[in-house]
């Protein structure tokens, strides 16, 4: 950093350059912090070896190949009790993506929703966001998760209460959805002969869409016609996965639940303790995100808007083509990197004992076979892979996005 | 000219008094009217807020306010309340204790908590405002080895024999530097400072104990510890610590020496990769693992470090990023005025770095004060473990409302204020003029 001022005497090396020559002291600097690290790393490993050895253990992961002999509430794939550790732990990270996956949707539209009524004119519902977002952000969410299983499981009515002529509760959505204290079920969709040409036919839309647009706008910087875009996409997403459905005549039907004995039967069941952790990481995070957004339209100049304004532009399309896209750009990493709060947070599934990658491997199978130090070891890389690429993923962005000045 | 007869029929040749504006364009009217109802959408906005509000605060004001406050058991409130449903707040005036400073905190040494605390409030003051008389930093230093003391107890030699290791320090590397350059004396004066502190200074503690204990308190296990008391002592310590580390880990980040960076950003890229629930469980299940079969740590020191390297790294993180934020031109004029790197840092990058990352660092602070209820899951008494004592025991089974908005009131208590408090500083610091 600091520039040379007098220009070194000719008279060879000298012991004491290291540390007073710049040139010199960079290498003392680091070779010193390599062996401070490598001394470190040594006597961690040899403490490792010589524990290891006085418990007659030794490092292995053949265990993950044994049967793993418990089975897991909520599976996403196959699975039983039969299967290796391995598969269970594969079925515990699935578990952890799809809460995550489906958290970081949620609180992407509450906290949005939020940090946009936040700003809103409006007295009433700014102060309500305002509260909602300072009441969430101060307390932690492992009591909200707490609480929030609580909830679930003791106001909600219980599956006996739906039963008999005038039933305490009965289901929503025309007897399709049942919200009850033991879970909660949903119609489950039975894929019957040619359900693949409906499925196909969708994803074809969907290419479809992504054609129209392309198509679309090179014609709108060519003749600077404005198509309905909007209309037509919907459209397209809409008409021929319908057209296909009903002319192979309904092969995908839904079954409803139904009460049989003591329970729903029937249908997909969500368990209270995913729900409560689902929607608990997503309104603490939608906490977060409302202020990410706030701070982001915020961070626009008022001068663009006032500009967008003169140039005669309608209020909706100065948001969407003038604030928006410039807004993004401060609004998508913290948005990210809330998204990878909440993957980790997801770990908190402990409190209300959802199955996920630290109660499978990292728990029973641990506990099973006493292999802490690979488990443990094991699970917080695939933590650390999944971090990184969200983290990376994040860099693609930043990259593209960046302003490019200088 | 004079045939053309003017057009205007009447010419005002007075002023008007000035009238009072419209009734419907001042005043709560026009508020109202603006803020409120100023079209369909907000006129639908403003209808709903109104009915979410009055169905919140119409379930809620009669079940908080109508609650019990007087009772022994969860039975003995139902009876009181004789059916309605409100709150019964008896189960917080019956057990705060528990929740304050854990199940088995001995009651005659609850006083040694509350003189911690005040002790606190006078050690931050100094450093929270500046308005305060700058000798009470006398106390902030003299902080840490008071907590150790009034919370563990025991005599007040060895808290006494740790601060001596700094004077140590402190004297060795000026003895030294008369000598010697200033790389060599900062290597003398740890080299002493760790001489003192593993080799002499337990024999002198051990010693003077054993003539006369200096202020022996009855020593506290840190497994009678609990309650908020806990999730203080693992708050503060960890802000306290996970500043100065997270300055050093964002500087190595930045620097230009590539072996320095890679290890910073090694460290701080795994341990803020990895859940901090999956760091405890590795502080309470393997570190036995890692440390020699003697040594022993207790279970608050490590959940402590490992909270501290926890949030430090997010530290370094926010850190670097106030450092980014800084023009180019700063550490120019800094190496134009001739300064070397840490001066340069002191006088000119560091102070406007951390300003700009004031509430990116507070809210680091805030998310370490909240996973400090994680401590739960290890088998640490805290306060949520509390609750769950509560809740298993005969007499209040059943209970849950009250007790988690008891407790997550206190965290908010706690938060709100230091995100108030972090709002304010940046007001006090705005030094550009918006």
């Amino acid at each position: 950093m600091t520039t040379m001022i007098d220009p070194p005497k000719a008279d060879g090396f000298r012991i004491s350059q290291l540390i007073y020559d710049t040139r010199y002291r960079a290498i003392t600097i680091q070779v010193i912090a390599v062996i401070a690290f490598a001394m470190i790393a040594v006597f961690l490993l040899v403490n490792v070896n010589r524990n290891l050895a006085s418990l007659g253990k030794e490092i292995d992961f053949g265990f993950l190949s044994n049967p793993s002999n418990y089975d897991i509430q909520q599976v996403l794939v196959d699975y039983s009790s039969q299967s290796s550790n391995l598969r269970a732990a594969y079925v515990g990270l699935l578990n952890t993506l799809f809460v995550a996956f489906l958290g970081c949707i949620l609180a992407t539209l509450i906290g949005v929703t939020a940090g946009v009524l936040r700003l809103s004119k409006n007295w009433l519902i700014a102060k309500i966001m305002t509260v909602y977002v300072e009441t969430f952000r101060n307390v932690p969410v492992v009591i909200w998760i707490i609480a929030t299983m609580a909830v679930l499981s003791e106001a909600l009515p219980q599956p006996k209460a739906f039963r008999g002529e005038n039933p305490d509760a009965s289901m929503w959505l025309w007897d399709s959805i049942a919200v009850t204290g033991r879970g909660t079920y949903i119609p489950k969709p039975e894929w019957g002969a040619g359900s693949v040409f409906v499925v196909i036919t969708f994803l074809l839309s969907l290419v479809g869409i992504w054609a129209f647009a392309r198509w679309s706008k090179r014609r709108f910087e060519a003749t600077g016609q404005i198509l309905p875009n909007a209309w037509i996409k919907l459209a397209i997403f809409i008409v021929p996965t319908l057209l296909v459905f009903f002319i192979l005549g309904r092969p995908i039907t839904l079954v409803s639940p139904a009460l049989k004995g003591f329970n729903f039967q029937g249908g997909i069941q969500l368990s209270n303790s995913f729900l409560a952790l689902w929607l608990a990481l997503s309104v603490y995070t939608g906490s977060f995100i409302a202020e990410i957004v706030r701070s982001g339209i915020l961070a626009i100049s008022k001068g663009q808007s006032e500009a967008a304004f003169a140039l005669g532009m309608r209020p909706s399309r100065t948001m969407n083509l003038v604030i928006l896209p410039q807004a993004l750009r401060v609004i998508i990493p913290p948005l990210i990197s809330q998204f990878l709060n909440l993957t980790k947070n997801s770990s908190l599934a402990l409190a209300v004992g959802y199955q996920d990658l630290r109660a499978t491997l990292g728990g029973t199978t641990m506990n099973n076979t006493g292999r802490e130090l690979e488990c443990m070891l094991l699970m917080m890389m695939i933590y650390l892979v999944v971090s990184l690429l969200i983290s990376s993923g994040m860099n693609v962005y930043n990259k593209s996005m960046k302003l490019k000045e200088r | 000219m004079s045939d053309r007869k003017s057009t205007i029929a009447f010419v005002r040749d007075h002023m008007l008094d000035q009238q009072p504006p419209p009734r419907g364009e001042v005043g709560a009217t026009k508020w109202i009217k603006e803020n409120l109802f100023s079209g369909w959408f907000n006129t639908i906005l403003t209808l709903v807020s109104i009915f979410v509000i009055y169905s919140g605060l119409s379930a809620i004001i009669p079940w908080a306010f109508g609650g019990v406050w007087n009772a022994s058991s969860l039975a003995e409130c139902r009876e009181i309340l004789d059916g309605a449903h409100a709150a019964c707040w008896a189960v917080i005036n019956e057990r705060w204790r528990q929740i304050f400073y854990g199940t088995f905190f001995p009651a005659s040494e609850y006083w040694r908590t509350h003189v911690a605390f005040v002790l606190l409030l006078v050690a931050i003051a100094p450093v929270l405002f500046d308005r305060v008389p700058r000798k009470l930093l006398i106390v902030t230093a003299a902080y840490p080895f008071l907590m150790v003391w009034l919370i563990w107890g025991g005599s007040l030699w060895g808290p006494l024999a740790v601060a001596a290791g700094f004077a140590v320090v402190f004297y060795a590397a000026k003895v030294a530097g008369r000598y010697t350059g200033s790389g060599l004396s900062a290597l003398i004066a740890v080299v002493s400072g760790l001489i003192w502190w593993f080799a002499i200074g337990p024999l002198f503690v051990w010693a003077l104990d054993s003539i006369v204990p200096l202020f022996p308190l009855r020593e506290i296990q840190s497994r009678e510890l609990g309650g908020f008391v806990i999730s203080m002592i693992i708050g503060v310590s960890g802000i306290a610590l996970s500043l100065p580390i997270g300055i050093v880990l964002a500087l190595g980040r930045k620097s230009d020496l590539p072996l320095v960076k890679m290890m910073c950003v090694g460290f701080i890229e795994f341990f803020r990769g990895v859940p901090l629930i999956t760091l405890l469980f590795t502080a309470s299940l393997l570190l036995n693992y890692f440390l020699p079969p003697s040594v022993t740590f207790d279970l608050t020191v490590r959940v402590i470090v490992m909270v501290t390297i926890f949030s430090s790294a997010y530290m370094a993180e926010v850190i670097r990023g106030g450092l980014a934020a800084l023009p180019k031109g700063q550490y120019e004029a800094a190496d134009a005025l001739g300064l070397d790197y840490w001066q340069a840092q002191r006088l000119i990058i560091m102070p406007q770095a951390l300003k700009i990352s004031i509430p990116g660092i507070v809210n680091t602070f805030i998310g370490l004060f909240k996973d400090t209820t994680l401590v739960f899951f290890i088998g640490i008494f805290d306060m949520l473990a509390a609750a769950q004592s509560i809740r298993a025991n005969s007499e209040w089974n059943g209970i849950t409302w009250e007790l988690y908005i008891f407790i997550g009131l206190i965290f908010w208590v706690c938060c709100f204020s230091m995100s108030r408090y972090s709002q304010w500083l940046e007001q006090k610091l705005r030094t550009d003029h918006r």
